[in-house]
């Protein structure tokens, strides 16, 4: 059943979605969230703030990001009408840095010089290096071993940035190892320090946080697809790690219930293979982990699991609070892409129209290239593509079995 | 009466400080566990601190980490851990036995599960350390319910009002972690410690106990000048990493009776 009017405000003022989200960290940065809590909502609404944050995503991002018609594409899928919004022609090549300019202008007002990150795919890290140099920060940026493999010409990047980029060789060497080991680092620089969280997961009030600052994405969306179409989109898609990119184009239409909403998590080998990412579609317990309560991939006693995505910057066995209550809801569906699915719907993208997606943002498209033959003509899907696929190129070679 | 009030109280009527060693359940081996728990009290552990593995654990440094991934590897579940504290009650009725991990696990039992089993095969205390007071109110009904004492964290970091609402909430004592950072860091700053005791002592009753990054007999005696309680944590997982298996038990043992020599000075 769909419903007709909703009106939608979360998270509640202990930083909860419903049973999701909270606080739950070691006690050493309890006050440091706490801190950070304060200081946002203090600057929230304060018009400098927004007025600096917008300057910075106007001159620097070069925001507003475009809408595309992708029509090439659509025409030869034969349905629905694909359009993309253009994350990934922003500074950095990613959605990330909406975040990264948020969280950093908020470090400058709280007197931190100093800024710690993790990443996954390297985006986040290599937004985070960006505005730190924008800032003149220190910054240092934690990346689990596999993923410097990975995605090698994005250390690089921050290298050039003059960011530190440590690997973190425990556990599974990916980005919740990653994340762990900046805890570990924020834990014991609390006072100097500010943790630029790169996704809408962790300790109130990351979740709330990285969502106001990446709602650009669906605010923008709104003005443009009516300019475009004269109207909104039958439905909104973006991929699912965190769920950064996806809940700043979703939260601006929770409340337009006539836009389906769609998150697509990285499906692996697939689903039933057990070899995944996709907490939400593959019916995870819910679970406590890096701050929040969450649907969290585990074993029976409670220990996290492996994922496996193609992708570095999905692979992570979470997901944000507020994906779980659009779940439960029913509000938003979240789906799942496969390995290759993602790779068929890269190729795509890059002979239909000549743009090269991340592998993340590849996800995204591979479920709409799945239901668009199926639907009308004159429906319209709006796939967030959220960054480019550059710092891909290692991964998707070693694939074709090229070398470069 | 709880063991681990029963044990406090017994300490403070002799003037003396209690010495708690922290390792961490199925390291080096599932069946070193007992064999150590039973070593650290003949070499005069007051209370044991039995870790529960977790794949993730945020809050502790490099060593603890690995005698977590060597417990998984192992098989050490929490499961598995009630049933070494079962065992280990069958021939130690007295010393208390707290449990410090990590949320998850227990989530994934179910809270009343996990206290109903604590208090069938005898654990005196949980310390959760990613679930702090603002989280735990399902918890603390079914601790509460079956008298197993919910044990909270404070650090440098806290300030007096929360100081005050840990204190109404903890029981059994509360475990001052004396430095920013994780497990096993080494910048222990004495100082700074005896200057935050006053305003814990304001608000809390219950013994307080000090620990991360106590790694030697002198410290912890400097520490039990101001503290009731001293914990020891990664220096004892230090000595089971760099053991012979069958050298385990009397290393630990001979490491731990220093300390407490030098607690009893
Ligand atoms: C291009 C791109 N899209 C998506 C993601 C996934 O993160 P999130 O779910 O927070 O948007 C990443 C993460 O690294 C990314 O680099």
């Amino acid at each position: 059943m769909r419903l007709r009017t909703l009106t939608y405000s979360y998270p509640d003022q202990s930083g909860h979605f419903g049973p999701y989200g909270g606080i739950y960290m070691a006690e050493t940065l309890i006050p440091a969230v706490e801190e950070l809590r304060r200081e946002y909502l203090r600057y929230r609404d304060d018009p400098e703030f927004k007025a600096e944050f917008a300057y910075e995503l106007k001159h620097y991002v070069g925001r507003p990001s475009p809408i595309y018609h992708a029509k090439r594409l659509s025409e030869h899928l034969g349905g629905a009408q694909i359009y993309l919004k253009r994350e990934d022609l922003n500074h950095t090549g990613a959605h990330k840095v909406n975040n990264a300019i948020g969280q950093a202008l908020l470090a400058k007002r709280m007197g931190k010089k100093r800024v710690i990150a993790e990443t996954g795919a390297g985006m986040h890290g290599v937004a985070t290096a960006t505005v730190a140099a924008r800032f003149g920060m220190e910054c240092i940026v934690y990346m689990g071993a596999d993923d410097i493999q990975r995605q090698a010409p994005n250390v690089f990047r921050m290298k050039l940035l003059g960011a530190t980029v440590v690997p973190v060789e425990s556990g599974s060497k990916t980005l919740k190892d990653a994340c762990n080991e900046a805890i570990r680092d924020w834990v014991t620089n609390v006072e100097t320090t500010f943790y630029i969280f790169g996704t809408a997961a962790g300790p109130h009030p990351y979740p709330m946080m990285v969502r106001d600052f990446q709602c650009v994405i669906g605010n923008e969306a709104k003005v443009q697809m009516p300019e475009l179409i004269g109207r909104q989109p039958d439905a909104v898609i973006a991929c699912v790690g965190g769920g950064s990119n996806a809940i700043g184009l979703f939260h601006p239409y929770i409340e337009e219930t006539s836009v389906a909403i769609i998150g697509v998590e990285a499906g692996g080998h697939g689903v039933a293979t057990g070899k995944h990412a996709a907490p939400l579609t593959g019916d995870a317990k819910v679970g406590v982990l890096h701050g929040n309560k969450v649907y969290l991939m585990q074993d029976e006693n409670g220990q996290i699991i492996e994922t496996h995505s193609i992708s570095a910057g999905l692979d992570y066995p979470g997901v944000g609070p507020e994906h779980c209550l659009l779940k439960d809801m029913g509000r938003a569906q979240y789906v799942a892409a496969n390995d290759d699915e993602a790779l068929a719907a890269f190729d795509a993208l890059c002979r239909y129209e000549g743009i090269i997606p991340a592998l993340e943002s590849s996800h995204a498209l591979a479920h709409a290239m799945k239901i668009a033959p199926g639907m009308a003509k004159d429906k319209v899907l709006l796939v967030n593509l959220s960054g480019r696929g550059d710092k891909d190129m290692n991964t998707v070679a070693r694939i074709k079995g090229i070398t470069l | 009466m709880n063991r681990i009030q029963a044990t406090l109280d017994n300490l403070k009527a002799q003037g003396r400080k209690a010495l708690i060693p922290f390792i961490t359940a199925g390291d080096p081996a599932l069946d070193k566990t007992v064999p150590l728990m039973h070593g650290l009290v003949e070499a005069g552990a007051d209370i044991i601190e039995l870790g529960v593995p977790f794949s993730d654990p945020m809050a502790d440094g490099p060593t603890i980490q690995r005698a977590s991934e060597r417990a998984l590897k192992n098989g050490m579940s929490l499961r598995g851990v009630l049933e070494m504290v079962a065992e280990f009650r069958k021939t130690d009725a007295a010393t208390p036995v707290v449990l410090m991990g990590y949320g998850n696990p227990i989530e994934a039992m179910g809270w009343e599960t996990f206290a109903s089993r604590c208090a069938e095969v005898g654990v005196d205390g949980a310390l959760t350390v990613d679930f702090p007071p603002e989280e735990s109110h399902e918890a603390f009904e079914h601790l509460q319910r079956h008298d197993i004492a919910p044990i909270f964290l404070l650090a440098p970091t806290t300030d007096e009002a929360r100081i005050e609402r840990v204190a109404k909430l903890a029981r059994g004592y509360v475990y001052y972690v004396s430095l920013k950072g994780v497990t096993g860091a080494g910048n222990l700053d004495l100082a700074a410690i005896a200057d935050k005791m006053p305003q814990l002592r304001k608000h809390i009753r219950l013994p307080i106990g000090v620990g991360f990054g106590i790694r030697d007999g002198e410290t912890a005696r400097k520490i039990a000048d101001i503290a009731d309680a001293v914990v020891i944590g990664s220096r004892i997982v230090q000595e089971i990493e760099h053991s012979a298996p069958e050298a385990v038990v009397a290393n630990v043992k001979h490491f731990v009776a220093g300390v407490r020599a030098a607690l009893d000075k």
